[in-house]
């Protein structure tokens, strides 16, 4: 195990790699001048092309992909003589659109989206799973009708659309809750659950529907298994028979779902945290795009991408670990 | 047998009836199933796919789904009767006193638990026992039914085990709390030809030692030769022909029984001697013909006058005390076809080819 784990570690940074090598490529061959969007309406030809020199974007692009990479690892330096500044290790480039730091952006964006994610996923995960299960041992009875009709509901949705009528309901015409939006936990830790409860349950209304009936299908297929018929044939009480030898196998395909569902929301939710104004890592994103802030692109994307990578090889170990079958060679 | 025998029926199963709606009629798969095992005494049920021969087995263990069957009639256990007992009381009596091995081992031991987590459960839901207790009967119980190194394979999950080493796991998580009645439904239908040799020696060493009463469910006459005392040849969900075994393999009156040992390749048959499959399907079991469920297979239909095998239903008869068959031909008649078909499969009527090492002997 420990040998594969460094071979998919090995595959993970080339991944990595080649990644940022398209996105790079990609966004040299867009029509967009990055020089040309550094300074605003009424522009010289000479600021451009001076920013273009500070940038490095008058050096080839093998030569910018380079210079972006060691600053990732060692800092670097833009612009020359007076006019330049360090950019400090991890540098992920320089957003002359807002005047900062793509790493610091990121630093303050990230937190909020993860407290949005992990927050909805405790509840997706806590609602969808249950609900499916009792659903499938439910199955064809109104208990099971119900859920599954209300997960269709859920599921079909759109999410803004969920945000919206919260908004509107339980902010505007019920007054339940206040407009703060988001507070850190360590100012106001009441404030900080106010301001995130809506966003939670809504970015987790979607993904319960989704989990109930994935549970709900898991559970039955597994409830006909042989090995199900063997452990009554034992004499095990219901409860043990499902409990324990149902829940075991059908609930194995959920963690790979969870944990890959997980690490594409930790690159950003754009739906939820534009609805709810959240500034976390979607919002960058989205903004970023419009403004074709290229260096912040460039590192949400990579960013997004990362966790996916990261994830599917947490996924594959756990499920080794679960499964005996699963031998990782 | 060694063991005291006891005279009275162990297993006493009357009008076992068991039928599933569905959206294109009422499934009748078990339809007025009677037979009876002592202890020590091993029953075969005989039939193709779909003759209700497993049906009525997990009916016996109380493992049909109650929500989606429809279940009536009578079974005993030492004269207790299940079918209306509470199902807690049924639950308590499964791997208890009544135990059930199933034809692929694989898919019958879960993937994620150990063979020793598998067998430890076992016991100690009917055993008030510790842990290492349990554990002691299972590895015990492992070298009982000769699985190798049994404290290694108590560690291993069953994709680790060989198909023949994984049946004998079922054996011996089935037999871990002595059960006086063991149903075996096609136990080795999924193994290799040598490895069945095995199992089967093994179903019979452990039958004499424990005096278990046995219910064997196969396709394959070839295991029942080597087994079976008494024989249930099903069909359609209902019985067509019962006997002790030498009624069944020399003496068959039903055409179905006839056919099936036509099907069987047999040592003794010459070389011109070809296997005769029964032409047509097994009847789909929603709206059953009136008559004979057999007759659109039956090459003997003809013979009986009128159109009583279209039109009624054929009653299982006695023709000696322990043999009964369900067929409207004159016993002379079925006689007559009987010997001219054995004889044809045979030369001289014999058993069919087992499968068991030692199987000939006992005959």
């Amino acid at each position: 195990m420990g040998a594969y784990i460094v071979r998919r570690v090995i595959a993970m940074i080339l991944m990595l790699i080649a990644m940022s090598m398209i996105v790079f490529l990609l966004f040299a061959a867009l029509p967009a001048d990055p020089a040309r969007l550094t300074c605003g309406q009424r522009c010289t030809p000479q600021v451009v092309e001076a920013n273009r020199v500070r940038l490095g974007l008058d050096k080839p692009i093998y030569e910018q992909y380079a210079t972006f990479v060691k600053g990732i690892f060692t800092g670097r330096t833009y612009g020359s003589g007076t006019a330049s500044f360090d950019c400090a290790a991890p540098c992920l480039g320089y957003s002359f659109e807002r005047g900062e730091e793509v790493t610091d952006l990121v630093a303050t964006h990230f937190p909020i989206t993860l407290q949005l994610v992990l927050g909805a996923f405790v509840f997706w995960i806590v609602v969808g799973v249950s609900v499916g299960i009792i659903a499938a041992l439910r199955r064809g009875k109104w208990q099971d009708r119900l859920i599954m009709g209300l997960s269709l509901v859920g599921y079909s949705f759109p999410t803004f659309f969920i945000g919206l009528l919260f908004i509107f309901f339980i902010q505007i015409r019920w007054g339940l809750i206040g407009f703060d939006g988001y507070v850190p936990f360590v100012e106001d830790p009441t404030g900080w659950f106010t301001g995130l409860l809506l966003p939670w349950i809504t970015l987790a209304l979607v993904y319960a529907a989704f989990y109930a009936r994935l549970t709900r299908n898991q559970m039955l297929e597994t409830l006909g298994e042989d090995y199900i018929r063997t452990a009554r044939s034992k004499g095990l009480p219901e409860r043990t028979v499902i409990g324990k030898h149902g829940l075991r196998a059908g609930l194995t395909p959920i963690v790979t779902a969870a944990g890959l569902d997980l690490s594409l929301l930790l690159g950003g939710v754009v739906i939820t945290e534009a609805v709810f104004n959240l500034p976390g890592l979607g919002r960058l994103s989205v903004d970023s795009v419009l403004q074709a802030d290229l260096p912040v692109i460039t590192a949400t994307v990579l960013i997004a991408a990362g966790f996916v990578i990261v994830a599917n090889l947490i996924v594959d170990i756990l499920y080794a670990v679960i499964d005996p079958r699963v031998r990782l060679v | 047998m060694s063991v005291a025998a006891a005279t009275e029926a162990f297993l006493d199963v009357r009008n076992l009836k068991v039928s599933f709606p569905t959206e294109d009629g009422v499934v009748s798969a078990v339809d007025g199933v009677d037979f009876s095992v002592r202890k020590g005494r091993t029953l075969a049920i005989v039939g193709e796919s779909g003759s209700g021969k497993s049906v009525t087995a997990q009916a016996i263990m109380g493992l049909v789904n109650r929500k989606t069957a429809s279940l009536s009639g009578e079974v005993f256990l030492d004269g207790e009767e299940l079918v209306t007992a509470r199902p807690e009381q049924v639950r308590s009596l499964r791997g208890k006193r009544m135990a059930m091995i199933f034809q692929d081992p694989l898919s019958s031991l879960h993937p994620f638990y150990s063979i020793g987590k598998q067998l430890v459960e076992a016991v100690r839901v009917h055993q008030d026992v510790s842990k290492d207790v349990a554990l002691k009967q299972a590895r015990e119980m492992l070298d009982r039914v000769g699985i190798p190194s049994p404290d290694r394979r108590l560690k291993d999950y069953p994709h680790n085990l060989s198909g023949g080493m994984r049946q004998r796991v079922m054996i011996a998580m089935a037999l871990l709390n002595s059960p006086e009645l063991l149903i075996a439904d096609e136990p080795t239908t999924a193994l290799d030809v040598t490895v069945q040799a095995q199992i089967i020696d093994l179903l019979r060493d452990l039958q004499k030692e424990f005096g278990t009463a046995i219910v064997l469910i196969t396709h394959d006459l070839g295991v029942v030769a080597d087994l079976a005392d008494d024989v249930v040849v099903m069909y359609g969900g209902r019985i067509v022909e019962r006997g002790a075994i030498d009624d069944i393999y020399y003496r068959p009156e039903m055409p179905y029984t006839l056919g099936l040992l036509g099907s069987v390749p047999r040592m003794s048959a010459g070389e011109t001697s070809r296997l005769e499959p029964i032409p047509g399907q097994p009847p789909s079991l929603i709206n059953l013909p009136k008559g004979c469920v057999f007759r659109p297979r039956c090459p003997y239909h003809e013979l009986v006058p009128g159109n009583r095998c279209d039109d009624e239903r054929p009653d299982l008869l006695a023709v000696t005390p322990d043999h009964a068959v369900r067929c409207h031909l004159e016993p002379g008649q079925r006689r007559e076809i009987a010997t001219e078909r054995l004889g044809a499969y045979s030369g001289q009527a014999n058993a069919p080819a087992t499968t068991g090492t030692a199987g000939m002997e006992e005959k």
